[in-house]
């Protein structure tokens, strides 16, 4: 049977890039929502943290406007954001292992591409996560403005694009897991801890203090934190936009470059 | 007319036990429909450079053209003229093989309908109708083998890269993919670039066999001429002729008793 003759390709009706990346994006986002348990078992530490530890800080004079809710939640969604996207590289350690790295990448898919369409991925399971966890949350007590809310995701989706590029670009450098998890439990834990994640820093004395400004998830924290008790026009939220897109920036640079000359 | 040339072509890997010298300056020219076998014994660097052809490694060393694109200054020209098979194959095990069809296709830039009518025509071509509902994990070594070379195959490459295609198929298709790949040059003018461990494969299919050994040429000439020049005789086997050439020739006969 002969093959059949070459047809004519039609223009493609978007750009490249986005071509591409909605292509990579649905083809991971069909992964995650294969495996309906994966997609809720990242919420169980923060639920857990909700459930068990939340009640513990109702009473305590945490130093902030508003309840203690609305100082926790803030730090339970970046906690969630922090642990979900860096392990995210996991899976490309598997793909590797299996071919389908260097299958997409034989392809003439844009490097950007083969990036961001899983990084979106990641960032639209945490953000799903995040509405589930917030609406947990409310149920527990938490009250707060809703452009606060919404504040606090667009901080969770910034900080998921940003870790889960830097653990692909790490995971693209590795060979095995046992190569990458202890790297990144060793900069998960301090960065949780220093940030104030769990209680603010407001309460920590000098020295912890000046050490948890040079940790970036600390900006953030700060930022969302605030707004969930509705002040918007704030150095907190302005610092904490300004690290997070420059950190956003920073980290799908250097994806991108090692997605570009990976192979080595 | 080449279709591909390099010069020098090198790859250095740096160990933490100190640098791997996998290919060490390969001059070597393909020209178009020709079906060329890179043959060596295994760590010879076969792999390592079908890996720099394709783009995904970078050379450091040498040059190289791929349908007339500069490897390092026109990766995407390369990419677009290329199919690769690489030895370990390329699917999501919980992935569909049809999925996987159309995602290939949607990835060379054809639009959805053109994707799925592409995926029917390839599961046609490459015997996997019956198959394209299952999910890669759920089918066997050949058919998988099949697979991956289907979505080599999507957007028509000029070029076809295969490495080691026919390990692990039985013989009805392995006679089955010589026959591809043989309609694939008479019928679309397809260059094939393929390694392989079987000497017989190599024989009945290559117009042109290049054999390296430890990253270097070692010999090139259509099989009879190998057979003729290292094999010692006119009527020598080419596997008389691959041990000749890579030195790995059996003791001879006289030498102390075998024990095993
Ligand atoms: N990523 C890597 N890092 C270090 N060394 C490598 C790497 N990839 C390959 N090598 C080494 O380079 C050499 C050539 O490997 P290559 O895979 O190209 O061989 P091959 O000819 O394909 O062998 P086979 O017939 O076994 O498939 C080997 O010594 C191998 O160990
Ligand atoms: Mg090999």
């Amino acid at each position: 049977m002969p093959l059949p003759p070459d047809q004519p390709r039609t223009l493609m009706p978007l750009p490249p890039l986005l071509h591409d990346t909605a292509l990579i994006y649905g083809r991971y986002l069909r992964q995650s929502l294969r495996s309906r348990f994966a997609l809720l078992f990242g919420l169980l530490m923060p639920l857990l943290y909700l459930l068990f530890f939340g009640p513990l800080l109702t009473h305590l004079p945490l130093g902030a406007r508003g309840s203690s809710w609305q100082v926790l939640v803030p730090g339970l969604l970046l906690q969630l954001a922090l642990f979900g996207a860096s392990f995210a590289g996991f899976t490309i350690i598997v793909e590797k292992s299996q071919g389908v790295v260097e299958r997409l990448r034989v392809t003439p898919a844009g490097r950007l591409a083969l990036l961001l369409g899983r990084v979106l991925r990641d960032a639209t399971v945490l953000l799903f996560q995040a509405v589930l966890l917030v609406l947990a949350a409310v149920a527990m007590g938490l009250r707060a403005p809703l452009p606060g809310i919404l504040i606090g995701f667009a901080f969770v989706t910034l900080l998921a694009v940003s870790l889960a590029s830097l653990s692909y670009a790490l995971a693209m450098r590795v060979d095995t897991p046992q190569q990458f998890a202890p790297v990144i439990n060793a900069l998960t834990m301090p960065s949780m801890l220093l940030s104030g994640l769990l209680v603010p820093m407001t309460l920590a004395p000098a020295w912890l203090d000046a050490l948890s400004r040079l940790v970036p998830l600390r900006y953030l924290v700060d930022a969302v934190r605030d707004a969930y008790v509705g002040s918007y026009a704030t150095a907190h939220v302005l610092y904490g936009a300004l690290v997070a897109v420059a950190l956003a920036a920073l980290s799908v640079t250097v994806g991108t470059r090692v997605f570009r000359t990976a192979g080595a | 007319m080449t279709i591909i040339s390099t010069a020098g072509l090198a790859r250095t890997f740096h160990t933490q036990h100190g640098p791997v010298e996998a290919v060490r300056g390969i001059d070597l020219t393909v020209r178009p429909g020709e079906i060329l076998g890179l043959l060596g014994p295994n760590g010879a660097g076969k792999t390592t450079t079908l890996r720099m052809l394709t783009t995904l490694l970078r050379p450091t060393g040498g040059a190289a053209t791929v349908a007339g694109c500069d490897l390092l200054a026109d990766p995407v020209g390369v990419r677009r003229a290329c199919g690769y098979v690489a030895q370990s194959g390329g699917t999501d095990p919980q992935v569909t093989a049809r999925e996987e069809l159309v995602t290939q296709g949607r990835l060379y830039g054809l639009t959805k309908a053109q994707a799925v009518e592409r995926a029917e025509e390839l599961a046609r071509e490459m015997d996997l109708v019956e198959l394209l509902d299952r999910r890669t994990a759920a089918l066997s070594g050949g058919q998988r083998r099949r697979l991956d070379i289907a979505m080599a195959l999507t957007h028509r490459p000029k070029v076809l890269f295969l490495d080691e295609p026919t390990t692990g198929l039985d013989p009805g298709s392995r006679a089955g993919l010589w026959d591809l790949v043989r309609r694939l040059r008479d019928e679309h003018g397809t260059t094939v670039f393929l390694t392989t461990h079987y000497l017989d494969e190599a024989d009945a299919l290559a117009d042109r066999l290049v054999i390296v050994d430890g990253g270097t040429v070692a010999a090139e000439g259509t099989p009879g001429a190998l057979k003729r020049t290292y094999g010692g005789s006119p009527d020598a086997s080419l596997q008389d002729a691959f041990l000749a050439i890579t030195g790995r020739g059996p003791a001879p006969a006289d030498t102390a008793p075998v024990a095993v």
